[in-house]
C-alpha cells in the first residue's frame, strides 16, 4: 500500500538558520501517528511545511501521490489535509460558533457538522454565542479540534495538544480521540508527552535536532530506546 | 445649540471620510496616507462626470463600481506587496500614491478649485426653530453617514465576508489554514473602503468647492476622527468624528480661523488624556 503522505529528505530553513535535515516521513491511511521530541527538534516547524506555511521545495513532500510541497496553505486544506495549530490560535474577534464555522471554509463534505461538533464537546454548545478566548484553556482547544474537523480532512495533524493544559484537562481531550478516528480519519499527533503519545498512537517517530531519532511501532519501543533518542545521550 | 447640530453635521461627514480608513486599518493594519486623495479623486471623478450631463447622484452609479474595482485591483496587484510586520513599506508607499494622485488631478483639471454642480441642491435647508435652519445636504451626509456605519458593524458581525474580515485581522495564517485566501480578502476589503471614499469624494463636491491639493487635510481629520475613536470600531469612528466636527465649529464660532486648530487641540487632549481613544477595540 502506498502512504497517503510520504516527505523524502525534507530539509526547511528560517531564513539562513536550518531547522529541518532532511526528515523521511510516512503516514498511511487510517493510521494514528505521534511525532515526539524535545522543544526546538522541529516537530511544529514539520508541520508548517506540510500545511505549507513555510514553502518547501515541491517534490520533498507527496500527498496521494502527487508532489505538493510549498503550495499555498489554502489549496492544501481544500485538498484534505489540515492542522490544530501550536497554542491553539482561535481567532479572539470570533465567538465560539464562528470559529467552528471558518472551519467549514474549505467547503469539504464528510462527517462533520456543527452538530456532530457539537455531540462530540457538549460544552461548546452551551458557550456558542461567547467570544472564544472567553473560554478555558481545554475548552478552547476543542474549538481549535473542531474548528479543524469542520473541513473534514482525511489527514488532522495536531500540535501540542497538551500545551499548558493540566493531566486531567489532557485525558479529556485525548478521550475524544477514538470517536475522531472511528471513521477512518488519518491523524498526526506531535506531542511532549511521551506517554500519552505512546498509549494512544500506533507507530511513533522521534525528531531530534531536525532528524528522525528514531521510528517504530509505539508498544514496541522502550522507554530507554526513547529517551536516548529524545535526548540523546 | 446652533454650533453643536453644526459641528455633529460636519461630523458626519468626517465620519464618512473616516469609516475607509479604519476599515483598511482594522482588517490588514495598512494606513493609507493617500486616503485624503482617494476621496478627492472621487470629487474630481464625479465632477468629470456631472459636467457631460449626469447628476450627482447618477455620477454614484458610474463611479461606485468603479472605486470598488480601484481598490481591490490596487490593494491586490500593489499594496499586498507592501504588508508586513514592518509598517514602513505601506506607508511609503501610499505616500507616493498620494503625490502620484495630486499631481494625476492637477495635470488634467488644474489647481483651480471647484464644485459639483447640484442645482441648488446644496443651498436647500429647513428652519427647525426661529434661529437655526438646517441644510439638507448636510443632513443627508449625516444620515449616510449613520447608515454606513450601521452597515459596516453589521456587515462585519453578521456575513459570512464580515467575519472573514475578522478572522484575518486577528490571525492571516490561521485564516488561510481555514482555506481563505488572505490577499482576496484584504483586496475585498480595500474595495469596500474604496466605495466609501467615492461617496464621501462625491458629497465633499457638493458640499463646497475641491482642489486637487485638499488630500492632506481631509486624510488628517479622518485620521484624528479614527484615533479620537479608538481603533477597530466604526460606532467609535463616527462619535470620534462627531466630536471633531464640535470643536471644530466651537472654534469656528469663535473666529473663523480658529475652527481648524480648535479641532487638532481636541485630538492633542484626547492624545494626551486617552491615548487609547475613548473606544478602543483592537486586541493583539
Amino acid at each position: 500500500m502506498d502512504p497517503i503522505l510520504r516527505t523524502q529528505s525534507l530539509e526547511a530553513f528560517y531564513g539562513d538558520a536550518q531547522a529541518l535535515f532532511g526528515i523521511d516521513f510516512e503516514l498511511f491511511a487510517e493510521e494514528l501517528v505521534a511525532i515526539i521530541g524535545a522543544n526546538g527538534a522541529g516537530k511544529s516547524t514539520f508541520l508548517k511545511c506540510l500545511t505549507g506555511l513555510i514553502k518547501v521545495p515541491r517534490r520533498a513532500i507527496h500527498w496521494k501521490g502527487q508532489a505538493m510541497g510549498g503550495l499555498p496553505t489554502g489549496d492544501i486544506v481544500k485538498s484534505g489535509l489540515t492542522m490544530v495549530p501550536e497554542g491553539r490560535r482561535l481567532f479572539p474577534s470570533l465567538t465560539v460558533e464562528e470559529n467552528l464555522m471558518m472551519g467549514a471554509n474549505a467547503q469539504r463534505k464528510g462527517a462533520w457538522n456543527l452538530a456532530r461538533i457539537y455531540k462530540l464537546f457538549p460544552i461548546l454548545k452551551e458557550k456558542r454565542a461567547l467570544p472564544s478566548t472567553s473560554l478555558s484553556g481545554g475548552q478552547q482547544q476543542m474549538i481549535a479540534i473542531g474548528r479543524a474537523l469542520m473541513s473534514n480532512p482525511d489527514v488532522l495533524l495536531c500540535d501540542e495538544l497538551s500545551l499548558g493544559l493540566a493531566p486531567i484537562v489532557i485525558k479529556e481531550i485525548y478521550s475524544a480521540m477514538p470517536e475522531i478516528t472511528s471513521e477512518g480519519m488519518t491523524v498526526v499527533i506531535v506531542e511532549q508527552d511521551v506517554a500519552m503519545a505512546k498509549l494512544v498512537s500506533k507507530r511513533l517517530y522521534c525528531f531530534q535536532e531536525g532528524r528522525v531519532s528514531l521510528q517504530g511501532d509505539s508498544h514496541n519501543l522502550t522507554n530507554q530506546e526513547i529517551s536516548h533518542a529524545y535526548f540523546g545521550v | 445649540m446652533e454650533t453643536l447640530i453644526q459641528g455633529i453635521l460636519l461630523g458626519g461627514l468626517y465620519g464618512l471620510f473616516a469609516l475607509g480608513l479604519s476599515l483598511m486599518f482594522g482588517v490588514m493594519r495598512l494606513t493609507n496616507t493617500a486616503h485624503g486623495d482617494f476621496i478627492i479623486l472621487g470629487s474630481f471623478a464625479s465632477l468629470a462626470l456631472v459636467s457631460s450631463g449626469l447628476s450627482p447622484l447618477q455620477t454614484l452609479l458610474v463611479t461606485l463600481p468603479l472605486a470598488w474595482v480601484l481598490g481591490y485591483g490596487l490593494q491586490r496587484y500593489v499594496l499586498n506587496g507592501t504588508l508586513g510586520k514592518d509598517p514602513l513599506p505601506s506607508l511609503v508607499v501610499t505616500f507616493g500614491l498620494s503625490i502620484v494622485t495630486q499631481n494625476f488631478l492637477l495635470e488634467i483639471f488644474s489647481a483651480d478649485p471647484r464644485a459639483i454642480e447640484s442645482d441648488g441642491f446644496n443651498t436647500l435647508g429647513f428652519a427647525i426653530s426661529e434661529s437655526i435652519s438646517i441644510g439638507l445636504l448636510p443632513m443627508l451626509i449625516l444620515v449616510l453617514a449613520l447608515l454606513a456605519t450601521f452597515f459596516l458593524q453589521w456587515f462585519f458581525k453578521n456575513t459570512h465576508m464580515g467575519r472573514a474580515f475578522r478572522a484575518v485581522s486577528d490571525d492571516p495564517e490561521i485564516a488561510e489554514l481555514m482555506g481563505l485566501n488572505a490577499r482576496q480578502v484584504y483586496a475585498s476589503a480595500t474595495g469596500l473602503a474604496f466605495v466609501l471614499i467615492s461617496i464621501s469624494g462625491t458629497l465633499q463636491g457638493m458640499r463646497t468647492t475641491v482642489s486637487p491639493s485638499d488630500g492632506p487635510l481631509l486624510l488628517l481629520f479622518a485620521f484624528e476622527s479614527v484615533i479620537i475613536g479608538g481603533m477597530g470600531s466604526f460606532w467609535g469612528t463616527l462619535a470620534g468624528a462627531m466630536l471633531l466636527g464640535v470643536a471644530q465649529q466651537i472654534g469656528f464660532r469663535w473666529d473663523s480661523g480658529w475652527g481648524i486648530w480648535c479641532g487638532h487641540m481636541m485630538f492633542l487632549i484626547i492624545l494626551i488624556v486617552r491615548p487609547q481613544g475613548l473606544f478602543p477595540k483592537t486586541r493583539d
